[in-house]
């Protein structure tokens, strides 16, 4: 009988404990970084902008006051007070609604990339092999196509085949979903090839778990660091893509609000209200902004590669 | 290493064929297709389409189109532009001296900056200008593009900027062009050179940014090196040491990260251009969107992978031309 080894449930806690430990050491480091915390609090107002949108401002958004159409109301007037666009509309709420719009395509285009991205790594890493080798060219193939003219012919196409109100919320977050899988599929592949080595997963598959039971339960949860790091980055360049293509006409489609098209209404107009391009841009920076300092925060918390 | 360089070489050619097969399949759900432009065109009957549609071999099955443009494609016959009613290889070489132009330019700029800040920033870590250097990158890395421009626009072309000389009657103006590449009227050198000044300054600032990050981190590295401890015992000086051994070392990667940037030089910058109403490829293939011509965006996108995945390539290959320390097996 051979010498009895540690049991998979002792193997299992071992782990666990370490887990737990690095855990602890991730949040101290986290709080240690004062730049990720005050983005995290700045990202939180601004979150609180667009939840409370209808709260903070008795204005509707897309409401166009006659009287200051073509002579926009420069800031501070009449209540409006970052003043109102060119067709009279208060430039504040359509802020507050435009940042609703930013903030939930780039959540949900992120959630659907870190789901694909998962899946296709995940089976790639564990599998090997010829499924690794088409899944892993299927990546290369994504990431040689350059993204922002890939988007727009995307979204170019949707706009042709109906009309252009169809380029709305929910077929911009897919275009952008499906077409951004590729880094988290990599990060999630990388793990994987070498978490399949390791004991505990060897145990596992002793005692017959199956590949599902495997991935799910053994893999996935130690693999989730760098998938949390790149979600969170990935959150910033959603909503610069997003605003990108909105701004170039081919995003979310006016008279909805999102920072982009604000921006694009704007430059339209900068002769006679030059204060109309400066709010929306300065959301879309200091949202991005907030999210890289969190980001890098996170990554010096949770990436065992730079401690 | 030839060896290497084959497999890659042979690796590539799939890669490259799945992405024109992908980009295909993209292309084809676009309705109408090639054909699109004359839809638009009242004069233009149902059987005029039908009967151009059978003409350009659009009625036949997909793979075939497929294999009839691969073939085209390989050839150098890249299509026909209805937007600028010239063949589409045209259409393209007529813009990159634009392009080439305009990134070539930013690509100089931001090197020679990025260089520059990395490099002190590595040298005096958490000292005042690395913290000055760390916060600029973060910045540029986040500053959308396209409001950049835009408050450029505003401060040196809406607005325009000018000062007073103080005590007299003098007044300098800061002026600068917001669109094109020379004035209707003028040209020469220093038109073209006060026109590029706004988006070579726009497209600077985030690849500044990139540059810096990526000098910083590549010199920290070298600096903790056995070597360069060997060259201070030697008892050469600071700088000498920083730039003989430290630079040609930590410049090893930022040369392979600087293939990876240059099809864009090709490829140009979509918003910029599109901004700045600069004659370049990138707003090329933008009208080429809005026109709906379907050779010059399949000519484009194809050409732009084809570029990021031969300077991909060439990025691997420098690596282990340049560091004798890669091996490959």
């Amino acid at each position: 009988m051979p010498a009895p080894g540690p049991g998979v449930s002792q193997l299992q806690a071992a782990q666990e404990a370490e887990f737990s430990r690095e855990r602890h050491q991730a949040w101290r480091k986290f709080r240690r970084h004062y730049l990720a915390l005050a983005g995290a609090g700045a990202l939180i107002l601004i979150a609180i902008g667009a939840i409370f949108a209808p709260l903070l401002t008795h204005f509707d958004p897309n409401a166009i006051d006659a009287q200051w159409q073509g002579t926009p109301l420069a800031p501070g007037q009449f209540g409006h007070w970052l003043g109102t666009d060119n067709l009279g509309r208060d430039l504040w709420a359509r802020m507050l609604f435009g940042g609703r719009i930013s903030l939930t395509v780039a959540i949900f285009a992120v959630l659907i990339e870190v789901v694909l991205g998962t899946i296709i790594g995940a089976v790639a890493g564990y599998y090997g092999g010829w499924i690794d080798w088409l899944m892993m060219r299927l990546t290369d193939t994504f990431l040689s196509i350059p993204l922002l003219p890939l988007l727009l012919v995307l979204t170019g196409i949707v706009a042709a085949s109906s009309t252009k109100a169809a380029l709305n919320f929910t077929s911009i977050v897919l275009i952008i979903g499906m077409l951004s899988w590729m880094p988290v599929a990599r990060l999630v592949r990388a793990s994987f090839l070498s978490l399949r080595e390791k004991e505990f997963c060897e145990a596992a598959r002793a005692i017959g778990s199956n590949d599902n039971r495997i991935i799910m339960k053994h893999l996935l949860p130690n693999a989730i660091a760098p998938i949390v790091v790149q979600a969170t980055l990935d959150v910033a360049n959603v909503i610069i893509l997003e605003s990108a293509l909105s701004f170039l006409g081919f995003g979310i489609q006016p008279p909805t609000a999102s920072w982009g098209n604000m921006l694009s209404d704007a430059q339209e107009n900068v002769s006679i209200a030059w204060w109309a391009a400066v709010y929306p841009g300065l959301c879309i920076f200091a949202t991005v902004l907030a999210i890289n300092y969190m980001g890098d925060g996170l990554r010096d918390a949770l990436d065992p590669n730079v401690r | 290493m030839l060896i290497y360089t084959i497999r890659r070489l042979l690796q590539a050619i799939p890669l490259m064929l799945f992405i024109s097969i992908i980009l295909f399949t993209i292309l084809h759900f676009m309705p109408g297709g090639p054909l699109a432009p004359y839809m638009q065109n009242p004069h233009i009957t149902a059987a005029d389409i039908a009967r151009l549609r059978h003409n350009f071999g659009l009625d036949r099955p997909a793979y075939v189109q497929y294999l009839a443009w691969l073939g085209a494609y390989v050839r150098g016959d890249w299509g026909w532009s209805t937007m600028n009613s010239t063949p589409v290889t045209v259409a393209i070489l007529q813009r990159l001296p634009a392009t080439i132009e305009l990134m070539g330019v930013s690509l100089a700029v931001s090197l020679v900056i990025g260089l520059a800040f990395g490099i002190l920033a590595a040298v005096k870590p958490y000292s005042l200008w690395d913290y000055f250097v760390t916060t600029f990158a973060f910045f540029g890395m986040s500053m959308p593009t396209f409001w950049f421009a835009i408050i450029l626009q505003i401060v040196f072309a809406v607005a325009g900027v000018h000062f007073r000389i103080p005590f007299s009657d003098y007044r300098i103006d800061f002026n600068l062009p917001s669109a094109g590449r020379y004035d209707t009227d003028g040209g020469g050198f220093v038109d073209g050179l006060r026109h590029l000044i706004l988006p070579v300054t726009v497209l600077s600032l985030i690849q500044i940014a990139t540059w810096s990050r990526f000098t910083r981190a590549s010199m920290q590295e070298v600096l903790h090196t056995d070597y360069m401890r060997t060259a201070a015992a030697k008892g050469l000086g600071f700088w000498k040491i920083i730039f003989k051994h430290g630079l040609k070392n930590a410049l090893m990667p930022v040369v392979t990260v600087l293939a990876l940037t240059l099809p864009g030089v090709v490829g140009g910058a979509l918003i910029t251009e599109t901004i700045f109403a600069w004659p370049g490829a990138g707003r090329l293939f933008y009208t080429a969107l809005q026109q709906q011509d379907f050779s010059l965006l399949m000519g484009y996108l194809v050409l732009i992978s084809v570029l990021v995945v031969i300077f991909n390539l060439v990025a691997d290959l420098a690596y282990g031309w340049l560091d004798p320390r890669v091996k490959y097996d």
